[in-house]
């Protein structure tokens, strides 16, 4: 997970590590579990040495690192504002499927609809389980919308590898 | 002959249906083996003309090999006449359509009714049990409407109820979501998950990734023949993790 992230998170008012976990938690429901719990402390000690975060030491009753209270600097909350403005999103590295497909056909290696049903299989299990998550979720949930996203975009990738078949099936059967 | 594995409520072996004759001829199912487990919910997918429907139809007796044995339920289907294959539609087995082919005249709860009524039941338990599976699929409210005065998704909600009026061995479902948006979608999923999970046996063709992914395994058909297999079980949330960048 992006730097960012961690930094964005603590933008909303200074926060002990668990208090961001929690954030985080919540916020990503059950794809949450999929983070290491020692993830936020290791960012918030390179954005700390980065400048962009300070850590203030509280008493309590809580041991070792959560003690600390971490804050964003001024130079923290640019890279926020900054983090917040950037367009981006994640690409799926559909280039380097379609090449695996031409370069197994064309070297005869392996039959490239063997290789789309494998990628399917593996789509279709990510699948599964992203639409048993959501179903899970009670309606409006945050984690729900992400859920959908992931729902929506597996859908679009089982799309193209049908349109690879297609193409695939054609070509063998032509040859 | 009869087979013994009780675990298998569904069986076919060396399935054929070919239409025409000489350079006409057209293999639509072409040599299936195929054993479906009490429980078990497979998915069949493949391109348009594969033979997927076909199969469907031969599996659930609605039409006949050219060659091949159909069992279901330890009993061979391919051979018995005209009404015992009448009877055994009525009483073992469910479908869903795509268009939902309910009828018309027949309000939601009389269609569902009717269906337990062909299947040998008094018409009091026939009414229960039409009250019951609209409950299930969550149109009690809806009961006594007429299909045209219910949506799409509504519509295939009480195929689906109807589909199970008679307690059927195995459910076949031809392309369940093909009519319906993905709102309707979604619930006619629920649905599917739900009786997957009371162990309800189920084959479901369709197109849609999102129906396929609900079951147990999934079947890829191409050119009249079944060509891959896959379980879908397993898998964590952790993969899912990483597929929007959540990793480490």
């Amino acid at each position: 997970m992006q730097q960012e992230v961690v930094l964005a998170m603590l933008a909303k008012e200074p926060s002990h590590g668990y208090e961001l976990r929690a954030r985080l938690r919540h916020a990503l429901g059950p794809l949450g579990e999929a983070l290491n719990p020692g993830h936020v402390y290791v960012t918030l000690t390179r954005l700390e040495k980065a400048g962009l975060v300070t850590s203030e030491r509280t008493d309590g009753l809580a041991d070792g690192q959560d003690r600390k209270v971490y804050g964003l600097t001024a130079d923290g909350q640019q890279r926020v504002a900054e983090w917040l403005a950037e367009v981006s999103w994640p690409k799926p590295d559909l280039a380097e499927f379609h090449l695996k497909l031409v370069a197994a056909a064309a070297a005869g290696l392996a039959d490239p609809l063997s290789i789309v049903d494998a990628q399917r299989r593996e789509l279709l299990r990510r699948l599964r389980d992203a639409q048993r998550a959501a179903m899970a979720e009670p309606d409006g949930s945050d984690a729900a919308l992400l859920l959908e996203g992931i729902v929506l975009r597996l859908q679009a990738d089982l799309r193209w590898l049908e349109a690879c078949e297609q193409s695939w099936t054609g070509r063998r059967s032509r040859s | 002959m009869s087979y013994t594995d009780d675990t298998v409520v569904l069986r076919a072996r060396g399935l054929r249906k070919h239409y025409g004759h000489g350079q006409g001829l057209v293999r639509a199912v072409d040599g299936v083996d195929l054993d479906v487990a009490l429980g078990e919910c497979v998915a069949v997918m493949g391109p348009s003309g594969c033979g997927k429907s076909t199969l469907l139809h031969l599996l659930g007796g609605l039409d006949r090999p050219s060659s091949g044995e159909v069992w279901l339920g330890g009993r061979r289907i391919d051979q018995i006449g005209e009404r015992g294959l009448a009877r055994m539609r009525r009483s073992a087995v469910g479908f869903v359509f795509q268009a939902f082919h309910l009828m018309d005249e027949l309000t939601a709860r009389e269609n569902v009714e009717l269906s337990a009524l062909l299947a040998g039941r008094s018409p009091r338990a026939a009414r229960r049990r039409a009250a019951d599976l609209l409950e299930r699929v969550g149109l009690a409210d809806r009961a006594g409407f007429l299909p045209s005065a219910l949506s799409g998704g509504q519509r295939q909600r009480v195929a689906i109820a109807r589909a199970l009026s008679n307690e059927p061995l195995v459910v076949f479902a031809d392309e369940p979501t093909g009519n319906l948006d993905s709102a309707a979608t979604v619930d006619v999923l629920r649905l599917f998950e739900n009786l997957r999970e009371a162990g309800q046996t189920l084959v479901i063709v369709t197109h849609d990734e999102r129906i396929a992914a609900t079951a147990d395994r999934l079947i890829s058909m191409r050119d009249g023949a079944l060509v891959d297999e896959t379980r879908l079980s397993g898998g964590t949330t952790g993969q899912l993790g990483a597929l929007v960048g959540l990793e480490g």
